[in-house]
């Protein structure tokens, strides 16, 4: 009785708080719980007219399709891949960069290097993507007329699938590795000046600084973003696999999230592709417990 | 720190400056040729390689497009998409946040769990826009505002740095006589006026940039941003045939350099602000990066 009557008190008292809060928690329970919720989709054919309560239940059966889907090896593998080479060509520019940067003494000309890479980060994915167009397009490209007036050849950028991931890549690269050197020079300004004071005294090169002080003091840094980017290996950003991809270099373009768009909204397979999307996320959320547990052994820092 | 000036090291030191000159100047070199070439016309964009300054410049591209109903109505869209948005934004985040800054509040493990969680694992977009369609909201703009009026890592890093506001400051004031209300209206809101303009610009980039929302679900194109209208003309090469009649009947508008053009005003808001974005966005991330 008196817990009871305490709690009550204690809600009296605070009945701003609560009041306060109430839109937010509302938000959070309406638009990211129940389309949660809304996965039972998955296993239903779903019909609009019928509604979640009504249309009938019909188990894995959407899970047993994709699984037989011959689009589904292609899917996987475009999936992994693009998050594969992003991890492997993508992931190590903003470190290098910021170490670059960091080892410029000059304030001023830092500071024009900064902004001017951090640029193409506060512009949208159309943008990039157009820009991407009128550069690359084979009629009027500025950079087909360069290679036609050195070469006498055009290259079809932007359907030649043979094209696609390196595209994706270097646009990835053009875009966020200058903006991704803002969270590993905050650590390196961090680093305690006095150490290599003391290296200077020992008679440390300027290599040696780097490599023995440097480096290890964004190490934790790096291993933790690693690890962040591992649990998301199957987040290969939606937006700009979509604005590049056209129906010519769909074969090495199309990948999961795309994918439950094309058949999700455009086709109005509502079930099938809530069961490709659960799947994704399943599989995304397997991996990103597996990087927690990594995280927390190697490095003594888990995420959560 | 200055010390040995090694051969070696000065060596690195001009490899190193010019390497990352070359890497800004890349950077940027895509955006001054698509300036460039919004003020040349189409014959000069088709034959000369690469320019920043253009040969014969025109304001005709900028002329047609700031004529055309259907663009200005785009270029409208966008405004009260992104004012209307940010708004929404920042009210349904600070309120949360404030609230969940305290201590006291009875079950806040529970919400502040709840929330960690939905960073982990989502819906995903079908049964969102099954949600979406049947509270109604199609075609809304409501529809753009309210599935991602927070962000729980904004969330987050508003919640702390409230969390770490001074708490005798409440205390004096509430002793003082003062309401809540105005316990939040007179010291709470004005202490975080800078924290407030962080995410108000944060939030505000993010709606002037986005598109994929309103291609969800906006059908009527009348409603759409600007950015689609983008996607529309230079990836999709439609064109804005419907206001060249209104314009000049015979006027054929240059294709190429209307798309530089678009590109452009599409990006200007952005750039406008960037010398003040940059301040702030540095701070912000700071602030996100070393909370984590």
């Amino acid at each position: 009785m008196t817990a009871t009557t305490s709690i009550w008190k204690r809600l009296k008292k605070d009945k701003w708080l609560y009041i306060l809060a109430l839109p937010g928690i509302l938000y959070f329970i309406i638009f990211r719980y129940i389309p949660m919720f809304g996965i039972v989709v998955a296993f239903q054919d779903f019909n609009p007219f019928l509604g979640f309560w009504k249309s009938p239940w019909v188990g894995f059966e959407h899970f047993k399709t994709l699984f037989t889907d011959p689009d589904f090896p292609m899917l996987f593998r475009n999936t992994l891949l693009i998050s594969f080479y992003n991890l492997l060509f993508y992931f190590p520019v903003p470190i290098i960069l910021a170490l670059l940067i960091n080892e410029v003494r000059n304030q001023v000309y830092k500071r024009i290097v900064q902004t001017c890479v951090y640029v193409p980060h506060f512009v949208s994915m159309v943008v990039i993507a157009s820009i991407t167009y009128v550069l690359l397009s084979s009629e009027t490209g500025v950079i087909n007329n360069i290679l036609y007036s050195l070469t006498g050849k055009k290259i079809e950028f932007l359907t030649d699938p043979r094209w696609f991931r390196p595209l994706i890549i270097i646009q990835s690269i053009w875009k966020e590795a200058g903006w991704g050197t803002i969270i590993f020079l905050a650590a390196l300004s961090n680093v305690d000046p006095t150490l290599y004071e003391a290296a200077i005294v020992d008679g440390a090169t300027r290599w040696q600084q780097t490599w023995h002080i440097t480096i290890p003091s964004i190490m934790s840094t790096v291993i933790i973003l690693f690890i962040l980017r591992l649990g998301h290996l199957l987040d290969t950003g939606f937006e700009q696999i979509f604005l590049m991809k056209n129906p010519i270099n769909r074969s090495v373009a199309e990948v999961f999230d795309t994918y439950v768009y094309q058949v999700g909204v455009t086709q109005g397979a509502y079930s099938y592709s809530t069961a490709v999307g659960l799947f994704k996320s399943v599989v995304g959320l397997i991996l990103i417990q597996v990087s927690n547990y990594l995280s927390k052994k190697f490095t003594e820092t888990s995420l959560f | 720190m200055k010390q040995n000036k090694t051969v070696a090291s000065t060596i690195f030191d001009v490899f190193n400056h010019v390497f990352l000159g070359i890497w800004a100047i890349i950077t940027v070199l895509p955006f001054l040729y698509v300036l460039a070439a919004s003020f040349a016309p189409d014959s000069e964009i088709k034959t000369r390689t690469f320019f920043i300054i253009p040969h014969n410049p025109t304001l005709l591209t900028y002329k047609f497009i700031f004529a055309s109903n259907y663009f200005l109505r785009s270029m409208l869209n966008s405004v009260i998409i992104t004012v209307g948005g940010t708004l929404v934004n920042l009210f349904f985040t600070f309120t949360m946040a404030y609230a969940l800054s305290k201590k006291h509040f009875i079950g806040r493990s529970i919400v502040l769990n709840g929330v960690i969680f939905t960073m982990l694992f989502g819906g995903g977009m079908i049964p969102t826009y099954l949600l979406v369609k049947s509270l109604g909201l199609l075609n809304s703009y409501w529809a753009l505002w309210l599935p991602g009026a927070i962000s729980p890592f904004n969330f987050f890093v508003v919640k702390n740095f409230f969390q770490e506001m001074p708490q005798d400051l409440e205390d004096a004031a509430r002793i003082d006589g003062c309401t809540e209300a105005q316990v939040l209206w007179k010291i709470i809101l004005p202490l975080s006026k800078p924290i407030i303009a962080t995410f108000a610009l944060f939030y505000g980039v993010g709606h002037w940039n986005s598109w994929f929302g309103a291609l969800l679900y906006i059908n009527d194109a009348e409603k759409w941003p600007v950015q689609l209208i983008l996607r529309q003309i230079v990836m999709l090469s439609t064109t804005l045939a419907s206001d060249l009649t209104q314009f000049d009947p015979n006027f054929q508008p240059p294709q190429e350099s209307l798309k530089m053009a678009i590109i452009v005003v599409a990006t200007l808001p952005i750039m406008l602000l960037y010398p003040w974005l940059q301040k702030y966005f540095i701070k912000g991330m700071f602030i996100g990066s070393l909370k984590e």
